[in-house]
């Protein structure tokens, strides 16, 4: 029953993404991989669009996974179910449990928990980028390239006083890139 | 002008100009809810970005349940939350019909490819943006590292293991070293 995966895994998505936009999106690429309704490829590039359109990025991937998997009932289940639970302990913080959040088993838990998805967020990151760079056919010479120069875009620029490019300024670039190297 | 609705709308408008999420969101929506609406004070709202850090979800939807609920009870959380999710859910439903046929555009493909490596990156930047601000203790940086060797490892062998899982352990470690480092105070 597609409907109630879609409830389901989103609802688990919702339940444990801490750490911001860039925390979901492990545990989304863990879900919609098990589930198999999107490609690492295809997740990869939602991700862009996401980074580009308006609104929080867990809730633009749960709107399009939804959406492609059974239509606009699937993306309205998929949404909400991956609202409900920051809407849920929000309105419970905010109506009930003020001191909640400062209990010093709960800060606890939450120290533990937040360094442990920054290391999840740049493995996966890694990931990404290396499978890219190395696939079972072999090395992607052109996609070695390309990483290579967005690296020195992102981190040897700056010492030059060149800013720093912000995230949507960042796919731009790297799709005109992309269009120049798998273009000749 | 009728409260539920200038809620729904206000958060509406946030969502519609909002890019990327996170902490970008912050700077918009304090100055429509502090400073124009004056919803709340600039305390309030710092308050709940640290809440919104220590809770699952986007900040943008725990400011509006929070503001919502503040003004109206939970029909206002409620109008609030929908407001903030309905421009991306419409833009995004829209896009998830034409982005097969956009992707079969040779030049389109292309610049996906290079696309697929700037969001690798840009993925791996949040991490480390993240771990500069990181508290320099021993135990966060134990745990980071182990999140990181984990994760790795799961994805390098393909391990059906999932990385809530490893949250959680992170999260019962912690635990652990504060009751035993308690019980040495006590």
């Amino acid at each position: 029953m597609i409907y109630l995966e879609l409830f389901l895994g989103f609802l688990y998505v919702g339940c444990f993404a801490f750490g911001g936009a860039y925390g979901a999106i492990p545990l989304i690429r863990d879900v919609v991989l098990k589930y198999g309704w999107l490609a690492e490829e295809e997740l990869t590039y939602m991700i862009a669009v996401s980074e580009s359109t308006p609104g929080p990025i867990m809730i633009n991937l749960a709107t399009y996974v939804g959406s492609t998997q059974a239509g606009i009932l699937g993306s309205f289940i998929a949404t909400t179910a991956v609202v409900i639970p920051s809407f849920v302990i929000m309105l419970l913080i905010t109506a009930v449990l003020k001191h909640a959040i400062k209990h010093p088993a709960v800060q606890a838990v939450l120290q533990g928990m937040k360094p442990c998805i920054i290391g999840i967020i740049l493995a996966t990151g890694l990931h990404m980028m290396v499978s890219h760079c190395f696939a079972a056919q072999g090395v992607d010479g052109r996609a070695l390239l390309i990483t290579g120069i967005l690296a020195v875009i992102l981190y040897v620029l700056p010492r030059f006083k060149i800013n720093k490019p912000s995230p949507i300024m960042l796919i731009i670039i790297s799709a005109c890139i992309g269009v120049v190297v798998y273009g000749v | 002008m009728n409260l539920l609705l200038e809620l729904f709308l206000c958060f509406a408008k946030i969502g519609l100009f909002t890019f990327g999420g996170g902490y970008a969101m912050i700077a918009i929506i304090e100055n429509t809810c502090v400073e124009q609406k004056k919803w709340m004070t600039h305390d309030e709202m710092m308050d709940i970005a640290v809440i919104a850090e220590s809770t699952p979800g986007p900040i943008a939807i725990n400011t509006a349940t929070h503001v919502g609920y503040k003004r109206a009870g939970v029909i206002g959380a409620l109008a609030a939350t929908v407001g903030m999710v309905l421009p991306s859910f419409v833009i995004i439903f829209l896009i998830s019909m034409f982005l097969e046929q956009f992707m079969e555009i040779t030049i389109i493909a292309n610049a996906f490819q290079g696309i697929k490596i700037g969001v690798g990156l840009l993925i791996f930047d949040a991490g480390l943006k993240m771990m500069k601000k990181m508290p320099a203790k021993k135990l966060s940086r134990g745990l980071m590292i182990f999140g990181l060797v984990a994760m790795l490892c799961i994805n390098l062998f393909s391990i059906r293991i999932s990385s809530v899982l490893v949250m959680l352990t992170a999260a019962v470690v912690s635990l652990a070293v504060h009751f035993v480092k308690g019980g040495r105070n006590a």
